[in-house]
């Protein structure tokens, strides 16, 4: 059976302009073998989630490092849901509080990977993630 | 999608609209998928409405950008454009970054836009394998235009004159001298060349290289024949937009039916020649990942030769499908 390689978009959204983390992870799962599509920093929950439908990613990854968690992922969620995208894996990465962090899983975020996850540690999951899915 | 839905209900919704399922139609494409095939056949038989324009020039030339500008001045005559931005794969891991995106972020949610990026996956030529059954899908989709941007070519990868309607060559200032100029390769395949970043000083004289090269051309002296125009273009001032718009239109109107007619024939040789390539080296890699292990460790150590070797592989690839056509 002819497959594509795991295809993640990685965005960050909202005003915080570091964007180091990302950069390496999105190194890390290129050299993992996996399309990563960037889509740099600014990006309203709008731009991420057409962006997500129209490259058909596997997972979509978002990086916050601004505090707006709360705000950011119900957003990103609902409108994956009303573009009939829900079966996408949505991943959170940056810093956050538990509290915020047991919310979001709760919400349907599939995993929040935090700063001190190691980059091996972000593909193991990813191609988990993806394996539970299952085709599509 | 939360089940998996048939490629042929995919194109059926993708054809009324919904971008979503154009988008994972295009992801059977880029796998290969043996599903996928006839309904890519019926979107190919289908398409043939838009407009394709491929944009290329070499790494950092300022393809992306250019591209972000001409999809909003073509958004502003009212046509829908998809954009198909090639990248290319590692050759070590066979993953990518694909960033074509980040530089077209402002047509982020305008609806009559859809940008995919794609991952060259070993293909050569500068293209990707699945960008022309993505042209067509879109086509189906209702999209007027269809821009397919290459990886960043170096002077040898045009396989993209062949395949697009209108070949934009983008060259930047500061990037080699008259005799670059008039080499074979790259620069011959224009059918409209663009010269970027013109608000630089050094800019005029990449103009001046490009426009005495097409001089020193034997000219088609028909009056209706296509002249390669030149165009400057500034992404910071906005420059020369317009008029690339205008030329890409000219292009596709002014071009006479024989010539029209011509190019149409040799996108279809074209097109026809790179899918059954790409159906045998999808049978062929199969079988050379999974069964020359030993011969390799033979050939290695000089007990048999590439060439025997390979025919006989050739025929068994061929022979072990539906082709029963010995190679030699």
């Amino acid at each position: 059976m002819a497959t594509n390689p795991i295809r993640v978009l990685l965005a960050k959204v909202g005003l915080d302009g570091h964007d180091r983390g990302v950069k390496v992870v999105a190194r890390a799962l290129r050299d993992a073998g996996m399309d990563v599509i960037y889509t740099g920093l600014h990006r309203s929950p709008e731009e991420v989630v057409t962006a997500a439908v129209q490259e058909d990613v596997d997972v979509l990854g978002v990086s916050l490092l601004s505090g707006v968690q709360m705000t950011v992922f119900p957003r990103i969620l609902k409108l994956l849901k009303e573009r009939g995208a829900d079966d996408m894996i949505v991943v959170a990465g940056g810093v956050m509080p538990d509290e915020d962090a047991a919310a979001l899983r709760e919400m349907g975020v599939a995993a929040i990977l935090l700063q001190d996850t190691p980059p091996q540690e972000i593909v193991d999951t990813l191609r988990r993630l993806v394996e539970a899915r299952g085709e599509r | 999608m939360s089940v998996r839905v048939a490629s042929a209900e995919l194109l059926a919704r993708a054809a009324a609209g919904n971008l979503g399922a154009a988008a994972r139609l295009i992801s059977r494409a880029e796998a290969g998928a043996a599903e996928a095939r006839p309904a890519l056949a019926e979107a190919y038989r289908r398409a043939g409405r838009a407009h394709v324009v491929g944009i290329t020039g070499v790494p950092g030339s300022g393809k992306s950008t250019l591209v972000g500008r001409l999809t909003h001045a073509l958004r502003a005559t009212g046509a829908k454009v998809a954009v198909v931005a090639i990248d290319p794969s590692s050759p070590y891991s066979g993953g990518s970054i694909l960033g074509d995106r980040v530089r077209m972020s402002d047509l982020a949610t305008d609806p009559g836009v859809f940008i995919r990026s794609m991952a060259t996956r070993g293909a050569t030529g500068g293209m990707a394998r699945a960008a022309l059954d993505a042209a067509d899908v879109l086509d189906v989709a209702g999209f007027d235009s269809v821009i397919i941007e290459t990886v960043g070519v170096g002077q040898d990868e045009v396989e993209i004159a062949k395949a697009s309607h209108t070949t934009v060559v983008v060259s930047a200032p500061g990037l080699g001298d008259e005799i670059q100029a008039i080499k074979a390769g790259i620069l011959e395949i224009a059918d409209i060349h663009v010269v970027s970043k013109c608000d630089r000083p050094d800019a005029n004289r990449t103009l001046t290289d490009l426009k005495l090269m097409l001089a020193l051309g034997t000219a088609d002296d028909a009056p209706d024949a296509w002249r390669v125009p030149v165009v400057g273009t500034s992404a910071i001032t906005g420059e020369g937009i317009e008029n690339l718009v205008d030329c890409i239109q000219r292009h596709r109107t002014a071009v006479p039916s024989d010539a029209r007619a011509a190019r149409a024939r040799r996108i279809a040789a074209f097109r026809l020649e790179k899918t059954a390539e790409n159906l045998l080296l999808e049978r062929f890699q199969a079988r050379f990942r999974t069964h020359e292990t030993d011969r390799i460790e033979s050939l290695a150590a000089r007990s048999i030769d590439p060439y025997s070797t390979a025919i006989d592989l050739l025929n068994r690839t061929l022979h072990g499908g539906h082709v029963h056509e010995p190679l030699a």
